[in-house]
């Protein structure tokens, strides 16, 4: 069977990012799982024991999907970020520019990258929180569906980030400043129900609480917010960012001179 | 029969930067294929804007460039994949090794792994880097790193190469094995564009030439035309003997100055010979050892333009 030029092209970017990922997995991999494990043992277990049940749940079960999803979150976001301005920075990006391939191959290539760390580094911190809980699976294309779909729109924001980035620092704000308040604002680890009425109002415009909730739908069966909703924000935002990302490419913003 | 689409047409090409600054100034040539073609000019002349806008890695403001008889803006992708860029810089990841930077740049241009492979043994071995295929690139020497860039940029076959100064600060012997290399590659068909600071390299190596200055083409033609309009020669002569200021007085005749104690430099205009002043210079009792170039004649048409331009 012929393979199209295109999708050569984008195996050979994916292939290339997968071969770093693994090769420095000390950086990629192993540091989420040992931060994972920390927020496991510090507040699943030791003070989580003095925590009362959360929707019914003990408050460990109640935290793991919200943490997975926050290193799932921070490892997409991370991947393409700094993959793409590593890539600026030393103008390795021009071999993909100069090349036949489409924009949006050169963008499908990035940000599969960034889904595949997510994804890798979930499943590799679901496995670890299996040392300090009992985990159940309400429904597995839930849990699919909203990991992909979240990995997917971080890789996009990520990539943005890319093009702006005009410095090593400036990818690091973002995830800094704006991505763990978000995260650790989002429902992670408390029932946005238990907030006062303004505060759970307001934590209603934090888009992670949609991604923290569909996950721990999909592993729980419990959820602040309709699955629906949390479904249509996160479809909602991946389709902008995915347009924003392929208009900055073609302008070349960012990228060509 | 129809003749074969240009390598190269480009028309009314304009190039400002978001700081102002205009690189091209409305820029028309054509090159046909199988061209040997050299840009020249001094830094900031516009030639590194040109390249970047023809291999797509800079926006024009204005203007068409069209590769093979297909506009870049209609086609930007199937007229990316009829060129090869050799830019200024080292633009590879470091860390990677040297065949698999090839390999995958074969892969960005859809050719299958296997036959990607292929070629990569074929342009790292005909530039001597299969030695060094498992070295990282950041074990190269910098005249490796050059070829590197050139075996990267030939990988896919491209009907035309771009090359952006491929031998600065590469050392003599080097860079003549790469003239010959593109003088190969050239005979065997592909369209070289050359942007270079060293004139004798557009002399030896190009058939024809544009010169631009202050991103405007200030003259373009034939390499031996060009200098077939330079109205002197300039020779220099080495003696046998220190020379004697009496002696020279006797070549009054003649546009010759005394460059140290053993050498003259002789400029000749149109009409006057070599044949003519060396009997002149003989008959004073000067003996000549040696004569040579002053230097490339290319360099003082093109100095004379720069100048004539400012």
């Amino acid at each position: 069977m012929t393979r199209s030029p295109i999708f050569i092209g984008y195996y050979t970017m994916v292939r290339k990012d997968f071969i770093r990922i693994m090769r420095i997995w000390s950086q990629t991999l192993l540091p989420p799982i040992v931060t994972t494990a920390l927020y496991f043992a510090i507040f699943g277990t030791f003070i989580g024991s003095q925590v009362r049940a959360v929707n019914g749940l003990s408050y460990i079960s109640f935290i793991v999907p919200g943490i997975v999803m926050m290193s799932v979150i921070t490892s997409a976001y991370m991947n393409t970020v700094s993959t793409f301005y590593f890539a600026k920075w030393q103008r390795t990006i021009d071999e993909q520019l100069v090349s036949p391939m489409p924009m949006w191959t050169i963008i499908a290539g990035f940000v599969t990258g960034g889904v595949m760390r997510g994804l890798l580094v979930g499943v590799l911190v679901v496995i670890t929180s299996l040392f300090f809980t009992h985990l159940v699976l309400f429904n597995i294309a839930v849990v699919i569906s909203a990991a992909v779909l979240t990995t997917l729109l971080f890789s996009f924001a990520g990539l943005v980030n890319g093009i702006f980035a005009k410095s090593f620092d400036a990818i690091s704000i973002v995830p800094t400043f704006v991505l763990t308040p978000l995260t650790y604002l989002g429902g992670v680890f408390y029932s946005v129900n238990q907030l006062p009425p303004f505060f759970r109002t307001l934590s209603l415009a934090n888009p992670i609480l949609y991604m923290v909730n569909a996950f721990r739908y999909g592993f729980l069966g419990v959820t602040d917010v309709s699955v629906a909703v949390c479904f249509a924000v996160m479809g909602g935002l991946t389709v902008l960012f995915f347009l924003l990302t392929l208009f900055l490419f073609i302008r070349g913003a960012g990228l060509k001179k | 029969m129809a003749s074969a689409p240009l390598a190269l047409k480009i028309e009314g090409l304009k190039k400002v930067y978001d700081t102002g600054t205009e690189a091209l100034k409305g820029v028309s040539l054509t090159i046909p294929q199988g061209e040997f073609f050299g840009f020249l000019g001094p830094n900031g002349a516009g030639k590194t804007s040109l390249i970047s806008i023809v291999s797509g890695l800079a926006t024009k403001t204005a203007g068409t460039v069209e590769i093979n008889g297909l506009s870049m803006d209609s086609y930007p992708d199937k007229v990316k994949s009829f060129i090869g860029l050799v830019p200024q810089e080292f633009n590879f990841n470091i860390f990677e090794k040297v065949e698999d930077i090839v390999v995958d740049q074969a892969g960005y241009y859809g050719i299958p792994r296997e036959e990607a492979r292929k070629r990569a043994e074929k342009v790292l071995v005909q530039l001597g880097l299969w030695e060094k295929r498992a070295d990282k690139a950041m074990d190269l020497s910098g005249g490796m790193k050059r070829r590197l860039l050139i075996a990267r940029a030939l990988v896919h076959e491209p009907k035309i190469l771009l090359l952006d100064e491929p031998t600065a600060g590469v050392d003599v012997e080097l860079r003549r094995g790469m003239w010959d290399f593109l003088r190969e590659i050239n005979a065997a068909g592909t369209t070289i564009v050359l942007t270079t600071h060293y004139l004798e390299e557009v002399e030896i190596l190009c058939r024809t030439v544009a010169i631009m200055n202050k991103g405007e083409i200030i003259a373009e033609g034939g390499v031996k035309e060009l200098i077939s309009k330079l109205n002197y020669v300039t020779l220099l002569l080495d003696t046998t003997e220190p020379l004697i200021q009496a002696k020279i007085v006797l070549l009054r005749g003649l546009n010759i100055k005394k460059i140290d104690d053993t050498t003259l430099e002789l400029t000749l205009k149109p009409g006057e010979t070599v044949n003519d002043a060396l009997r002149t210079i003989s008959g004073t009792g000067i003996q000549i050892a040696n004569i040579r170039n002053s230097g490339s004649r290319l360099e003082e048409v093109f100095v004379n333009l720069i100048k004539k331009d400012s």
